[in-house]
This record gives C-alpha cells, structure tokens and sequence, in this order.
C-alpha cells in the first residue's frame, strides 16, 4: 500500500516526521482525509484535532492557525501552534483558551465598526471550546 | 618602591578582567549554540512557508484584487524601518554595524524626500540611533525580559506593524538585522516585509497545480499577516544567533588582549623589581667602600 510522507512543523520545530497512511486534517472549510494520491491541495487550517494514521496507531495533535499542502506523495502541514494531543492538559487549554479570549475582546475594542476580524476571533474561540469538548476538557466560561 | 606597587595592582586587576572576559565568552559560546539550534530549527517551516507563498504569489500577484500586503498600497512615501538588535553590548560591532546600516538607508530615503519612520527592537538600536534620528522614532519593543526568543515575541511585534499597516500609517516596510554565517562573520542585512516579496525558484512554484480551499485569495489573505511574522521570526532568531557569535569572537579577542597585557605588565613589573635590587646593591656596596 502507498504510504504518504506527513510533515508537521510549526515556527520552532519539526514536530513529526513519519510514514503516514492517512492523515485527517482539520481545515477551514471543513475536515479532510488525505490519503496516497490525493489531488494536490492547500487549504487553510481551524483549530482542531489532526489525526496521522500511521503502521496502526493513530497519532493526534491540537493544531491553530496555518495551512496544510497537499501533493500525491505527501502532507505537509504548517501550524502556527501545535501540540501533541498528550500534552494537551487541562492548565494547556486553559492558556489557549484564555489567549483566544483576550484576542476577541481586543479586537471588539479595535475594530467597533468593522465586524470582520471580530467575526474571525469568535470562530477561533468556538473553535477552541469545540476542542475541548471533543477531548474532553471543560472550558469554563 | 611605589611603582612597583602600582604594576602590581595593575597586573592583578587585568587578570581578574581576562577572568571576566574568559568566562563571558564560554557563556556565549553555550548561548550560541543553542541559538544556532533554534534557528536551525525554524528553518523548514520558513522555508516551505515561503515556497507555497512564492507558488500563491505568483499566481495571483498580479491582478487588482491582491491583497495590499503582497501588492503595496500604490506609493513609497512613508517607510518604516524595523531596527532589530541586542539589548546587551560587548558583542563588537554587532549592534554597531545594524545601526549604521539602517541609518544610511534612512539617510538616503530622508535625502530622496521620503517619511521616515522607525521602529526599535532592542535597547542598543535604539541608543545607537538617538542622536541622529530620535525625532523619527515611533515605537520601541523591551526585549529585556525575553530569555529566549519565541514565535509569540515575533507576533507581537508583526501585530503592531500591522495594525500600523493597516491604519495607513506607512507603505513600505523593511527590518534590519544580522544575518549569521558563521562565529566570525555576520553581515548587517535589510530586508523588505511589506510589500512581501518572496523568493521562488522559479519553476517549483509553477510545477504543481493546486487546489485551494477556500479561494487562493482567501487563503493569501489569511497567510501574508502570518509572513510578516514568519519573517520577523526568522530575523529574530538569526539576530540571536549572530548576536553570541559577535559577542563571542568579541570576547575572544579581548581575552587574548588581556593576556598579552599580562605578559607586558609582568616584563615590566621583573625589569623594575630588578632595577631596584641593583638600586639597593649599589648603594650597600658603595657605603660600604666608603669606610
């Protein structure tokens, strides 16, 4: 079977290296799987959970912001945060969560007349309790 | 007897200074290393960041609907000059050499009629260019307090750039910072972040054709913001590195120097120990021919 080449990185390091045999990537319109021979694509990324299905085991990681490109042979995802789903406590979310929450709240003090960027921080916060819920972790507010 | 003294004291106090100097190159020397990490690190994201970057571009670089980011804002009035150095002296010509730069490309600008406006990262710039330029500054970042440079040190400031961007407040953008090579070299180096331009190799970004998802538009809307911080990010780091390397190489020749002085001091310090044995000689010899 065709194996895909996946790629995470983010600004600081090279989280993953591996052989992947499908990768499920949380992207702005919507979740995609990516498997061998996947037309070549870019899409933006939301903050979600991406999956790597690899040898049998299945790797997860919380991702934010960025992109994903995709080619036949390979994925490689750029994520301005990601984390591997294991690192991800309580007091971790908590933080993500909290700077989500401050970007809102100064963006509706910046931008009063323009509902763009505010619109855009307030999906990424729904989008960031969306992840909690799905992990299981609470997100108080 | 006096003198001897004072060469004595002397030899002491610079040997304590080659201590210093000795052990803030060690400290360098670890730092660089880890500095070099770091950059070594960041170096795929930037690097496939800007090929799908360059491959967007292209495509959609030149029609009217691109972003102001990647197009301009149609002038080159006003500049913003981001002036990235160390908070710390003692690193050679380091912070020296980035301020020189920058105020030359200044100096040509201010002399072409343009705005100039400045943007300090790092107490030294910013001292560096008081004298000259303090009535063009607009904004400092303390980088004081950051032990090691992050991603997030790189948004903070790509987002007062942005907003200043977008409030019309310039239309031209360019960092200065120190490209690391190696230990001994580091060249001062300007580079233009908005309008973006990025390299491509010509035929990679053409080869492949993709899908996008959402719309190419969309999605260079969405990743230029990031670019900005992506490049000031990799200035950063570089700044970091090249910054150890400087002080190191710095340090370096300051030790030897010291050790050099050293070794005068004690010459001398013998030669004047000597003479006034010979002094005393002297004189108990001829007091003593004299009964």
């Amino acid at each position: 079977m065709a194996h895909l080449q996946f790629d995470l990185v983010s600004p600081e390091r090279l989280l993953a290296s591996v052989e992947a045999s499908e990768v499920q990537i949380p992207g702005a319109d919507g979740d995609l799987t990516a498997m061998p021979d996947h037309a070549p694509t870019i899409t933006t990324l939301r903050p979600g959970i991406l999956r790597v299905v690899h040898g049998g085991t299945t790797d997860e990681y919380i991702v934010s912001g960025g992109f994903a490109e995709i080619t036949a042979g390979g994925v490689s995802v750029l994520a301005e945060k990601a984390l591997p789903r294991a690192e991800v406590t309580q007091e971790v979310f908590d933080r993500l969560l909290d700077e989500a929450n401050v970007a809102h709240e100064t963006l509706k003090e910046t931008f009063k007349n323009e509902p763009g960027p505010v619109d855009d921080a307030a999906k990424l916060l729904a989008d960031m309790v969306a992840i909690g819920d799905h992990i299981g972790l609470s997100s108080r507010s | 007897m006096a003198n001897l003294k004072v060469l004595k004291n002397r030899i002491a106090s610079v040997k304590s200074t080659r201590k210093i100097t000795k052990a803030m190159q060690m400290v360098a020397a670890a730092k660089l290393r880890r500095a070099q990490e770091a950059a070594e690190a960041s170096r795929p994201y930037t690097e496939r960041f800007n090929a799908v970057m360059g491959g967007l571009a292209a495509s959609v670089g030149d029609s009217a609907s691109a972003p102001k980011l990647l197009s301009g804002t149609g002038r080159d009035q006003t500049h913003l000059l981001v002036v990235l150095t160390a908070e710390r002296g003692l690193c050679g010509g380091f912070n020296g050499n980035i301020a020189k730069l920058a105020k030359a490309h200044a100096q040509r600008l201010l002399a072409a009629g343009k705005t100039v406006k400045i943007l300090t990262v790092g107490k030294k710039g910013r001292d560096a260019l008081k004298r000259e330029l303090s009535s063009h500054f607009v904004a400092h970042v303390d980088m004081t307090e950051v032990k090691r440079v992050g991603y997030e040190n790189a948004q903070d400031i790509a987002r007062d750039v942005l907003a200043r961007f977008d409030g019309g407040e310039f239309d031209v953008a360019t960092i200065f910072f120190s490209r690391f090579e190696n230990v001994v070299t580091q060249h001062p180096t300007a580079q233009q972040i908005i309008p973006a331009s990025f390299e491509t190799d010509g035929d990679a970004g053409a080869a492949t054709l993709y899908d996008y998802e959402p719309s190419e538009e969309a999605i260079l809307a969405d990743l230029l913001p990031r670019g900005v911080a992506t490049a000031l990010f990799s200035a950063l780091l570089e700044n970091a590195a090249s910054e150890q390397g400087a002080r190191m190489s710095a340090m370096d020749n300051a030790t030897r120097n010291a050790g050099d002085m050293i070794d005068k001091l004690t010459i001398q310090y013998n030669r004047s120990r000597q003479a006034v044995i010979t002094n005393e000689l002297i004189e108990i010899i001829s007091g003593a021919e004299a009964l």
